[in-house]
């Protein structure tokens, strides 16, 4: 009995230790960061007027194929509210043209020269930039969907019946306005009819580059209702790696001093609640992988303080402890008696927490939320080592009779 | 030994100077909203030369007659705060400054308009209350209803000496201010929590003890876990304040006053305030059983 206790102690001892140096690299590189420790861009975007669930999905979807072409990895493109679209886009060069591609309208829109909308872009099936063989000229064609193609061929028919070329002179009012975000972009002349339901947009354009770059916004599609940018948030790499290390530097020494401390005054308990600590923050670190939570700024914050719940518990354990000890009960009567009476504090005080947190988790957004996250894990992570690890291991140690002078445990 | 309700007039007296202080100066200055409350723009740059100064930035910015904006070094890299700017702006404005000044790297840029601040202060004032609501019902549940007012009583006391220090001082209040109050307030309930769990467990094993003498003893019992919890904790946030980078610093500030406001409310003033909740009969002591 006796030395299956001191064993299981020592497996105990060795598997923490180890299993810290074991996962310190693991953890540290499978962890998601947040957008401002690893850098990027967020951006809330704002759908303008009634707008329907419909309009958000297309919203989000445009979305999504513009910041693919950005390729960059796991942008998270979601909905926010009834009427708002978040975008998170980690690790990006160059944080502002991204911002402008985002915000951009891509309202594409044919005109005839008296004003009347022939086609939209929704009316678009294909746009693809392109190098003509034969003149070298950079242009982007159009594909128009069926209903967009039978309404391009009335409108080019009408015009050239309308207004006849008479020798060399070109009507004006022949001409189609091609509209992207309300400047005219283009404006051909119609020659002949166009019944095909296919077009070319050129003149424009300098390279081949400048052509991918319209011919995206329209493939992108025209977004079926105005947005607006209402925040926009970026980090670069530089102030986010920064960060992190400022963290980490600041998360190890609070560690350490609250072990020394834990271990100057507490004695045997203290050895126990450092390993509570460890196993705790591999707990902790564990769970958030497991759930590929990501990391933010204040999710660390959140992660330091749930630390102080977990010395919490302990301390109340073996305060505790100590007074039962003072008490005159014997070592084990008094881990007993200490821990089921340490038991409903714990839990009441840290209900009462975890209810701020879940407040926080339900009404807050973003970075108040991963803060909120890990809060809440860390709160049920220190109940969980206090009620199981602390009492198996101040259990077993009682009864290894490895260290029997109650002084040490601080009577 | 400490006479905690002998002579809680002092103690209350005490609370009762700094809360007046923290509402005179809210009263006087308010609070000094950051850009997530108010909208506006931040933009954090670093410059590639050496030794330049706020009087440079500012005199490059007058152009836009933004040299009103808020200006503030954090070691090598310097936080414009202006109105928001319009993307287009915001572009000629770092274009202005690259030229005027030199090249730099743009650290941080954040916009945020003033829909989002007004969301902000609502749903941060909503989180607090819907916070204290659900806690004083289960404090009411598991304990009873005048322990659960004393409680939120003093975590009032800590959240009005946490904003009012941030008022007095005019320390910046952004998006994690409200997550550092809503910590206060879920450690200050939690160390208040802790006090009255031995008050309750007291009242069963102490039939005899007078009221006060029995919350004194449940106080003192607590007393060095209350101490030793909060200094581990205040461990962490002062490693935070001061090897923690530019944006943990205001939240481990609030944290840190929050919390030592928090120890002194929940040996002080928690239990004291309900002792005095609890009816007196005419004439008499109180008695133990409530």
């Amino acid at each position: 009995m006796r030395g299956e206790k001191i064993f299981a102690l020592i497996i105990i001892t060795v598997l923490i230790i180890g299993g810290a140096f074991w996962a310190a690299n693991p953890i540290q590189n499978n962890l998601k960061l947040g957008l401002d420790l690893k850098g990027g861009v967020m951006v809330r975007l704002q759908a303008q007027g009634a707008v329907t669930d419909r309009d958000i999905a297309q919203i989000i979807e445009i979305m999504r194929t513009r910041v693919d072409s950005l390729g960059v990895t796991e942008p998270v493109i979601q909905r926010e509210g009834k009427d708002r679209v978040v975008l998170e886009i980690p690790g990006i060069e160059d944080p502002d043209s991204a911002i402008n591609l985002i915000g951009k309208m891509a309202l594409l829109e044919f005109k005839t020269m008296d004003g009347e909308v022939i086609l939209t872009g929704k009316d678009l099936a294909e746009a693809q930039e392109a190098k003509d063989p034969q003149t070298g000229e950079v242009y982007v064609g159009l594909k128009f969907k069926p209903e967009g193609t039978k309404r391009f061929a009335e409108a080019t028919a009408r015009l050239v019946s309308m207004y006849p070329q008479v020798g060399e002179k070109r009507d004006e009012k022949r001409h189609i306005a091609i509209y992207l975000d309300e400047e005219i972009i283009q404006m051909p002349y119609v020659s002949e009819p166009i019944p095909s339901g296919e077009a070319r947009i050129s003149g424009g354009y300098e390279t081949l580059e400048d052509a991918r770059k319209i011919a995206l916004l329209l493939r992108s599609g025209a977004l079926p209702v105005p947005v607006e940018i209402i925040e926009n948030r970026s980090v670069g790499p530089t102030l986010g790696t920064d960060s992190v290390e400022k963290s980490k530097l600041a998360a190890l020494w609070g560690l350490a001093a609250i072990m020394i401390f834990m271990l100057l005054f507490y004695r045997v308990p203290g050895i126990i609640a450092d390993l509570s600590l460890v196993l705790y923050s591999l707990l902790l670190l564990g769970i958030l992988l497991a759930i590929k939570a990501t990391l933010t700024l204040p999710g660390i914050a959140g992660f330091l303080l749930s630390v102080g719940m977990c010395v919490d518990a302990n301390i109340l354990v073996y305060e505790r402890l100590k007074e039962e000890l003072r008490n005159g009960k014997s070592l084990r009567a008094a881990i007993d008696a200490g821990f089921s009476r340490a038991f409903t504090t714990i839990l009441d005080s840290n209900v009462t927490t975890l209810l701020a947190a879940a407040v926080l988790f339900f009404l807050g957004s973003g970075s108040i939320k991963g803060f909120a996250v890990t809060l809440s894990i860390g709160i049920l992570c220190s109940m969980l080592t206090a009620i199981t690890f602390i009492r198996y291991v101040l259990k077993a140690l009682a009864d290894s009779g490895l260290v029997k002078n109650t002084k040490l445990y601080g009577a | 030994m400490m006479d905690f309700i002998g002579k809680r007039k002092i103690w209350y007296a005490l609370s009762l100077i700094v809360i007046l202080v923290a509402i005179g100066s809210l009263f006087m200055q308010g609070l000094n909203f950051g850009i997530d409350f108010r909208g506006g723009t931040l933009l954090q740059l670093k410059f590639e030369k050496a030794g330049i100064t706020g009087t440079e930035i500012r005199a490059a910015l007058e152009e836009f007659g933004l040299e009103k904006s808020s200006l503030q070094q954090s070691e090598d890299s310097f936080i414009i705060k202006t109105a928001e700017l319009s993307r287009e702006k915001q572009a000629d404005v770092l274009q202005t400054l690259e030229s005027k000044i030199g090249k730099f790297t743009l650290l941080r840029s954040e916009s945020v308009g003033p829909v989002i601040g007004d969301e902000l202060r609502r749903v941060g004032l909503l989180a607090l209350v819907i916070a204290a609501v659900l806690q004083i019902i289960y404090i009411t549940i598991r304990f009873e209803f005048r322990f659960g007012i004393a409680a939120i009583l003093a975590l009032m006391h800590d959240a009005i000496i946490t904003v009012g220090f941030f008022s007095l001082f005019q320390y910046e209040v952004d998006l994690t201010f409200i997550a550092a109050i809503l910590t206060v307030i879920g450690y200050s309930i939690n160390d208040t929590i802790v006090i009255f769990d031995r008050i309750r467990e007291n009242l069963k094993l102490m039939r005899k003890e007078e009221l006060a003498a029995l919350v004194n003893k449940s106080i003192k019992q607590n007393l060095v876990r209350s101490i030793n919890t909060s200094l581990s904790v205040a461990f962490v946030l002062v490693a935070l304040l001061v090897l923690g980078g530019e944006t943990t610093r205001y939240f481990s500030l609030a944290m840190l006053v929050g919390v030592t406001a928090g120890v002194y409310s929940s040996i002080f003033i928690a239990s004291a305030l309900w002792y005095d909740f609890v009816p007196t009969v005419k004439g008499q002591k109180k008695p133990v059983k409530i």
